[in-house]
């Protein structure tokens, strides 16, 4: 387990020699928020943020990714054949990731990646990417990780944890990808001040956070009881069924497959789709399970709170980050909502 | 603004225990700062949530669309502007409505506060007449709220409700002074190229959440064209032309429509500027037609009528 230091400015300067051997993505001021984009260019990442507004996870699950593409030229011997898209995976970084959106990954993971089934994309994404994770000092007044499984300075799902000190960065290695990156870098070994700082971090860190979310009788709630729950009609009222908590939200993996033609020329598109979009569940008869919106936004909450948990055995499909509470346009806010379930008798 | 908040408790639980409405819809106070709730309220007794301040900028006027029961709303100048536009386009029947008019001064620019105070995380906002103070972990601030308003209610022309049944205050003062147009006319004076380069960069952003559109109150079509698949009117990427698409349609389904409330542009996640294409069109049907939506429930909207004698040229 490597354990380094660097001033910020060694650490930035570090930067420009691990591009040698890594795509980067770090979180860049895009007017009034930041958003993890590749650091190429004189694109400079800001590690002074809060969080992104919208999470990393189209770093590894893009927005719209081609997966194949197509002839319909019949002259061609290959028309109509599917052929896989040419894609990158070279090794890529992403620096400044918040512990929570490190989890989302591994959240994610049990249904990209399991016994049954291993999605091609996502997984080879995945395996190019090391995750350089940055504890929070301050956590946000919407954060509630340490509810469901995390914390500020949660290790699990990071490859590298970074702990700001103020005037210094000290880089821990957590994996072997992580120490294999450390390997590259410049940087002093740690002395046991900085090992000191870091560990005094945590703790007022979790302090922090006050959201008490309760999770723990999710599981023994009989599934159709929570279904039909009275409560949906009301938590659904407001919403707009836009896709703004899911398309924010690290933990959503959903996606809708197009084909899109043009002259002779086709390509199949994966694009992120939302639960709270009506043609999400829209049968080729007509025929709509979810027409109503309560109904969509029962979707969402009972697949992370409910469906997630039984399935996976493996706590809440939510990793706290508090992007949907901060960025509901109409408030809908997860925390409640939780409670009203987990609460339900 | 403030004081609203009581009298809209006490006219709700008025209208509720005496039958009057079935429902009343409002505000509740948010769990984050700067954002408040819509709220459907069916019981005399539950109407303690209900809630008013300067951070109200989503349209009630949304929520009525196709309902049957008699609702009991709160409106304020624009919301009930869409009212009237709701009613004139059969989507609620005026009687079935008890409208609470709700005169109003403005909703502050929520990202406008987040900028002022450095993008610091705040943690709780108070108003105080003309005032309002920003607290954060380290900080505290005073804020002149005319100096914070909504870009579309800056320039707002009908902050009282054109239509109601009963008014919670005096009316106000109409502003008389402010060109509605300025930012459009900036654009118009644009070259094709120029504007291209504008419009690409306004919408360079957009994650195609659709939150503009489902908040706008005009937006009800059962099925949205972008929504169509059979046939698929756009494609459904993040290609920059579908999503042009998608913003100049939309644009162009609300002309003579629009009451440019805001709330479109209040709900959307990246903080787009989409208003820039519905005010263009606003300011063509009042050029051409000298019309401004939803001002009255007698009177067709330009793009719905047709006149043999038509006082209009360009349209014969
Ligand atoms: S819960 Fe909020 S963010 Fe999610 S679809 Fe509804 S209105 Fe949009
Ligand atoms: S559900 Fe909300 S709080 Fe949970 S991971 Fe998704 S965006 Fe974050
Ligand atoms: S709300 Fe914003 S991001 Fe969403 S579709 Fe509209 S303009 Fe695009
Ligand atoms: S387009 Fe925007 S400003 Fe116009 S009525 Fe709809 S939500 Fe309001």
């Amino acid at each position: 387990m490597t354990e380094k230091v660097f001033t910020k400015e060694e650490w930035l300067g570090t930067l420009e020699t691990l591009k040698e051997s890594y795509k980067l993505f770090g979180p860049v001021k895009d007017g009034d928020f930041h958003t993890f984009m590749p650091l190429d260019g004189n694109k400079k990442p800001d590690f002074d943020y809060e969080n992104t507004r919208l999470s990393p996870k189209s770093v590894i699950y893009p927005e719209s990714e081609r997966m194949f593409e197509y002839s319909l030229d019949e002259s061609e011997e290959d028309a109509h054949i599917l052929k896989e898209s040419p894609k990158d995976y070279s090794p890529c970084a992403v620096l400044g990731i918040r512990p929570c959106d490190a989890q989302a990954f591994q959240i994610v993971k049990r249904n990209f990646d399991n016994p049954e089934y291993q999605d091609p994309w996502w997984t080879q994404h995945f395996e190019a990417t090391t995750l350089v994770g940055l504890g929070c000092n301050a956590p946000c007044a919407t954060c509630f990780c340490t509810q469901v499984g995390g914390g500020p300075f949660h290790e699990a799902g990071l490859d590298v944890l970074l702990f700001d000190l103020g005037d210094r960065f000290l880089a821990k290695g957590i994996t072997e990808k992580g120490d294999a990156l450390l390997e590259k870098t410049a940087g002093n070994p740690a002395d046991d001040a900085a090992l000191a700082a870091a560990e005094a971090l945590k703790q007022p860190a979790r302090d922090k956070i006050t959201a008490t979310v309760p999770t723990d009788q999710l599981k023994d709630k009989v599934t159709n009881e929570l279904f039909d729950a009275p409560f949906w009609e009301e938590v659904a009222f407001a919403c707009l069924n836009c896709g703004t908590c899911t398309y924010l939200c690290p933990t959503c993996w959903c996606f809708d497959i197009q084909d899109e033609v043009q002259g002779n020329q086709g390509d199949r598109i994966r694009n992120w789709d939302s639960c709270m979009f009506p043609l999400f569940s829209l049968h080729g008869s007509g025929h709509n399970p979810r027409a109503d919106k309560f109904q969509r936004v029962r979707q969402r909450f009972m697949h992370k709170l409910k469906y997630y948990v039984d399935k996976y055995q493996n706590g809440v499909q939510c990793s706290g980050c508090g992007r949907c509470v901060r960025y509901c346009p109409v408030n809908i806010d997860i925390r409640n909502v939780c409670k009203l379930m987990n609460d339900f008798a | 603004m403030l004081k609203y908040t009581e009298k809209i408790r006490e006219t709700a639980k008025r209208l509720l225990a005496e039958k009057k409405v079935d429902v009343f819809i409002g505000y509740r106070k948010g769990t984050v700062p700067m954002m408040n709730e819509p709220l459907l309220v069916n019981h005399p007794d539950k109407v303690d949530p209900l809630y008013w301040d300067n951070f109200c900028g989503l349209n009630l006027c949304n929520y009525l669309t196709k309902r049957t029961d008699k609702i009991g709303i709160i409106a304020n100048g624009c919301n009930s502007r869409n009212i009237v536009t709701h009613i004139i386009e059969n989507q609620i029947k005026r009687d079935q409505l008890y409208i609470v008019g709700i005169p109003c001064e403005g909703m502050i620019d929520h990202r406008a506060v987040v900028r002022a105070v450095k993008f610091k995380e705040i943690l709780g906002v108070h108003q105080n007449g003309a005032e309002f103070t920003v607290k954060g972990h380290d900080f505290e601030e005073t804020f002149e709220k005319n100096k914070f308003l909504q870009s579309n209610c800056a320039v707002c022309t009908h902050r009282n409700p054109v239509i109601y049944d009963e008014m919670l205050g005096d009316p106000v003062d109409e502003q008389t002074d402010v060109n509605p147009y300025s930012d459009v006319e900036k654009i118009e004076a644009m070259d094709p190229e120029k504007k291209q380069g504008f419009f690409t960069r306004l919408i360079s952003r957009c994650i195609r959440c659709y939150a503009c559109r489902n908040a706008c109150p005009l937006c009800y079509c059962p099925t949205c064209f972008v929504d169509e698949s059979t046939p698929q009117w756009v494609g459904k990427s993040v290609d920059p032309t579908d999503t042009m698409t998608f913003h100049f349609l939309r644009a162009y389904h609300c002309a003579g429509r629009c009451t440019d409330c805001g709330a479109c542009e209040r709900v959307c996640p990246m903080g787009i500027s989409m208003r820039q294409f519905t005010k263009k069109l606003n300011k063509d049907t009042r050029e051409l037609f000298s019309w401004e939506a939803g001002l009255d429930p007698e009177k067709r909207p330009p793009l719905d009528v047709y006149r043999p004698d038509d006082y209009n040229d360009f349209i014969k």
